[in-house]
C-alpha cells in the first residue's frame, strides 16, 4: 500500500505531462472540427447554373450518379484563398484529369462570371447558392472548402481553407485516390 | 469639481450602466412573434459558432452565424420544437456547434473528469488529515531533556 502510495504522485505525474506533451504537438490543429459528412451521402442540395459560365447548375443527383470520384469546390470571387486555390485546381482538372464541380457561395452570379472568364473556367458544373443554404447543407464554415466525393455519392474527404502547400495537396490526392479504388 | 463636469460625469455613468450584453442580431432577422424570437435568441445563445469558435451565433458577426440565425428562425417559424431545432443543426455541423455536450460516451469523460479530480483531490486530503491526527500530541519534555535543553540555550548565549 505503502509502495502504491509512493508511486501515485510520480503516476500523476506522468500523466497530466504526457497529456501537455500530446497538446504541444504542431501538427495539430485545435480548431478544426471533424466533418459530419465523412462516409456519408452528399446532402440534399439543388442549384441553378451561374448565368453566362456555359456549365450546368449542380445538385446532389448529379454526385450520386457520377461514376467517378469528384471534387466538389466551394469558392466566390470576393475570397482572395480562392484565387490562389484556382490554379492549383485548374491543373488538377486539366492535367490530373480529376473532375470538379463548383458552388459559387454567396456570390452575384455578375461577378462570379466576371472572376470566372478573368481566371479560366475549371468546372465541369457550378451551382450558383446566393443565399448560403447549400453551404450550411454541406456544413462549411468558410470558403473555400472542398470535398472528394466518390463513385457512389459518399463524401470521403473535406478540405478546409485553399489547397495550397504540399501537405494539403498530397490529402486531397490521397482522398482523391482512395475514393477511385473503392469505387471501382 | 464643477457642476457642468459632474453632469458629464453622471452622464457617462449612466449611458455606461446602460449598456447591455452584446448581441449581433440584426433587426431584419428579428421575428414578429416575440414568443418564437425569445426562443430564437435562446437558441442561437447555445449554438457555437463554426468561425469564431468560442462565441455563440447570438453574439458573433460571421456571416455563416447570420445564417444559422436565420435557419433556426426559419425552422421555429416552420413549428420544430427546440430539440428539433438543435439536432437540425447538429447534423449538419456535429456535436462540437453545441456549447453544452451531450452526453454520450465519448463525453463521459468530458462530464465525469472534473467531478472525479475533485473527488480524488478530497479522498486525499482527507487522508493527510486522519495521518496527521493518527500521529498523537506532541510529547512534554521529561525534567532531564528539559535541563539539558537550557544548558545548550545558556552556552549559546555565552559563546556570542
Amino acid at each position: 500500500m505503502t509502495r502504491l502510495a509512493l508511486a501515485l504522485p510520480l503516476l500523476i505525474a506522468l500523466t497530466i505531462g504526457g497529456a501537455l506533451l500530446w497538446g504541444l504537438d504542431a501538427g495539430r490543429d485545435p480548431s478544426a472540427i471533424p466533418s459530419v459528412l465523412i462516409s456519408q451521402p452528399v446532402p440534399e442540395f439543388d442549384l441553378p447554373p451561374v448565368p453566362g459560365t456555359g456549365v450546368p447548375g449542380l445538385s446532389a443527383a448529379d454526385l450520386g450518379a457520377a461514376g467517378g470520384p469528384i471534387l466538389v469546390n466551394v469558392f466566390a470571387s470576393w475570397c482572395v484563398p480562392c484565387r490562389a486555390e484556382h490554379a492549383v485546381l485548374s491543373r488538377m482538372a486539366r492535367e490530373d484529369g480529376v473532375r470538379l464541380m463548383g458552388i459559387n457561395y454567396k456570390d452575384e452570379p455578375g461577378d462570379a462570371l466576371a472572376w470566372l472568364e478573368e481566371l479560366g473556367n475549371p468546372y465541369e458544373r457550378i451551382g450558383s447558392d446566393l443565399a448560403g443554404r447549400a453551404g450550411i447543407e454541406w456544413g462549411i464554415s468558410g470558403v473555400p472548402e472542398t470535398f472528394v466525393v466518390d463513385a457512389a455519392g459518399t463524401v470521403v474527404h473535406r478540405q478546409v481553407g485553399p489547397i495550397l502547400g504540399p501537405d494539403a495537396l498530397a490529402e486531397v490526392e490521397r482522398a482523391l485516390a482512395a475514393a477511385a479504388g473503392a469505387g471501382t | 469639481m464643477t457642476t457642468v463636469v459632474r453632469a458629464l460625469l453622471r452622464a457617462a455613468l449612466i449611458s455606461l450602466a446602460l449598456t447591455g450584453a452584446a448581441f449581433a442580431v440584426e433587426p431584419d432577422e428579428i421575428l414578429d412573434d416575440p414568443v418564437l424570437e425569445a426562443r430564437a435568441r435562446a437558441l442561437s445563445a447555445e449554438l457555437r459558432c463554426v468561425v469564431c469558435q468560442n462565441e455563440s451565433i447570438d453574439s458573433s458577426n460571421a456571416s455563416v452565424a447570420r445564417d444559422l440565425r436565420i435557419l433556426v428562425r426559419e425552422r421555429l417559424v416552420a413549428g420544430d420544437t427546440d430539440a428539433e431545432v438543435l439536432d437540425h443543426v447538429v447534423a449538419r455541423y456535429g456535436d462540437f456547434v453545441l456549447f453544452r455536450p451531450p452526453w454520450k460516451p465519448v463525453t463521459y469523460a468530458l462530464w465525469l473528469g472534473p467531478a472525479l479530480v475533485g473527488l480524488i483531490g478530497f479522498v486525499a486530503v482527507v487522508l493527510v488529515l486522519a495521518r496527521r491526527r493518527a500521529a498523537g500530541p506532541v510529547e512534554e519534555l521529561s525534567p532531564e531533556e528539559q535541563a539539558a535543553y537550557e544548558a545548550i540555550g545558556r552556552d549559546a548565549g555565552e559563546s556570542r
